[in-house]
């Protein structure tokens, strides 16, 4: 050990890593650079303009579409859409999450039913919305509704069961109401679970507008692309595929900002 | 106020928790219980407090409450249980506003505990930012805050680091010294059941039935680390516990 003749060596660091860092830019420097690549592409000739439309284009039937007033001509009933039947599914599915979460009698008659609804592909039932809630919004609402519903009941009720049983004690031996400990201590306490879930619920939401509006609306997001991709114009088909990509990153950073407004609490 | 178990039986399925445990907690004093870990001190607390009921015997209370008492039986838990999102004044208002005390009241009620426990500089600190020690004075400063008739502490010291046990310990013989509490007190920390029990109660291994009562005379504040009477008292009490804890070990391994 104390030998002086031997040779002295640093040793050797092992830690690090697996400890996610907020790196500013790199997303947006990725993306540059793939439209980039497609750009240097599309004007050299070795991407050929059936393979891939040319950003630029793109971006010009963007600006037209804008200036002719047609954007929110399909963005709004879209985001109508989208907002009705992501508000409906989701408050329902709080709400039926928390129940499901608090009553054992509840759980066991409630969620083989939602894993039974879970799996299948809401857009399979859209005739039959049709014929309960009508070919216009109704069937569409309900489309959106039941797709972000069920996601968000089991993020809700796995959130509830999360939360710590040891708060909830405290809450009762210092003699809280039931209400309040629901209020005080189960919600805010399932409130990180809820949020990660609702991620999800929305990506979900923005999937099956965009299905519902391929099977049956003059205007909208989706029938827009629908339209663009039977006449094989890709122009269109890519700034209608853009335009769903931002509504998405939308949504994320929105819930994002909440998460760190809401959820500054923990560690 | 006083609480008094009366012959309190327990079992968990097959395994016997408790077996005809008898005790009187007298009002003004702390009782200390402890024993091997397992022998169903938790438990026992948890029926001192209404959380849970003993499968035999009963728990009573007899006497008046204090005046202002706002829940009777109070626990500070061991893990403090502290809601992380609310602040130290949002943590001890949760449990005055289910009694209606809000605005000017609460205020008032906030300010005297956060003095007795010394935390009136961090009254708008969440737990993430403060020590175990912090957080378990806030927890002391909530249970202060509803004027319990019994304090039920469940280990409360017993996440901290050895140096903050000395200081909390100090600190709970102070707040007694002003004004003498009620409290159950569970430790497996024989230390801190001389320094802080007037009432030291040992329980045996599982099942968990009364071994022996110790009574200190000697008053809390006069109480100093390596004085010989408190020693030879935690000596005698080691004595009784050692064959306990060691049958006890012996019977968790080969479960
Ligand atoms: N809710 C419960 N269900 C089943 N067994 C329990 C429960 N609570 C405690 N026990 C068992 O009862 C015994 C006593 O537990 P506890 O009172 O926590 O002991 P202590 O606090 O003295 O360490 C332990 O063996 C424990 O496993
Ligand atoms: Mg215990």
């Amino acid at each position: 050990m104390s030998d002086p003749n031997a040779a002295t060596t640093p040793v050797p660091f092992r830690g690090g890593g697996f400890k996610p860092e907020r790196i500013r830019f790199v997303g947006l420097a990725v993306f540059l650079a793939l439209v980039a690549i497609a750009e240097w592409g599309t004007r050299a000739g070795w991407i050929s303009n059936l393979t891939l439309p040319r950003p630029s284009d793109v971006l010009s039937t963007f600006r037209d579409l804008y200036d002719t007033g047609l954007l929110w001509k399909h963005l709004i009933p879209s985001l109508t859409r989208l907002a009705v039947g992501s508000v409906l599914g989701v408050t329902i599915g709080i709400g039926v999450g928390v129940i499901i979460g608090l009553f054992s009698m509840v759980r066991a008659g409630l969620v083989p039913l939602v894993a039974a609804l879970f799996p299948i592909p809401k857009i399979a039932l859209l005739p039959l919305f049709v014929i309960w809630f009508g070919i216009d919004e109704g069937s569409k609402y309900a489309l959106i509704a039941l797709g972000t519903f069920t996601p968000t009941v089991v993020a809700t009720y796995g959130a509830v069961d999360n939360v710590d049983r040891t708060l909830i004690r405290m809450g009762q031996s210092f003699g809280l109401s039931w209400w309040s400990i629901v209020r005080k201590i189960v919600l805010p306490g399932a409130l990180p679970g809820i949020l990660s879930g609702l991620r999800i619920s929305l990506a979900i939401g923005i999937i099956l507008l965009v299905a519902a509006e391929m099977l049956g609306a003059q205007y909208g997001i989706g029938a827009y692309i629908l339209e663009a991709g039977s006449l094989y114009d890709l122009e269109r088909l890519f700034a209608g595929v853009v335009i769903l990509s931002a509504l998405g990153v939308l949504t994320s950073a929105v819930i994002g900002w909440v998460e760190k407004r809401m959820l500054a609490w923990r560690i | 106020m006083q609480l008094i178990l009366d012959s309190v039986s327990h079992r968990y399925g097959d395994v016997r928790v408790l077996s005809d445990v008898s005790l009187t907690i007298p009002e003004g004093q702390i009782v200390c219980i402890v024993g091997p870990s397992g022998c169903g001190k938790s438990t026992l607390l948890r029926f001192l407090g209404g959380l849970e009921r003993p499968g035999a015997g009963k728990v009573l209370q007899s006497g008046p409450l204090p005046d202002g008492c706002l829940n009777p039986l109070t626990y500070v838990f061991q893990d403090f249980a502290l809601l992380p999102w609310r602040d130290v004044t949002g943590n001890i208002s949760l449990v005055l506003e289910d009694h209606g005390i809000k605005g000017a009241k609460a205020a008032r009620i906030i300010d005297d505990v956060l003095i007795r426990t010394k935390l009136s500089d961090f009254r708008n600190a969440l737990p993430k930012q403060l020590s175990g020690g912090m957080k378990q004075r806030v927890a002391i400063a909530r249970a202060l805050a509803v004027s319990p008739a019994v304090m039920l502490m469940d280990e409360p010291l017993s996440a901290l680091d050895a140096q903050t046990r000395e200081l909390l310990m100090d600190d709970l013989v102070s707040l007694w010294t002003r004004t003498p509490f009620t409290a159950v007190y569970v430790t497996h920390n024989l230390a801190e059941a001389v320094r802080l029990g007037h009432r030291i109660v040992v329980l045996s291994r599982r099942p968990g039935t009364i071994r022996d009562v110790v009574e200190i005379d000697m008053p809390l504040d006069q109480r100093r680390a390596g004085n010989p009477t408190l020693e030879a008292h935690q000596a005698r009490l080691w004595q009784l516990m050692r064959e306990e804890a060691e049958a006890a070990d012996k019977e968790l391994s080969n479960v």
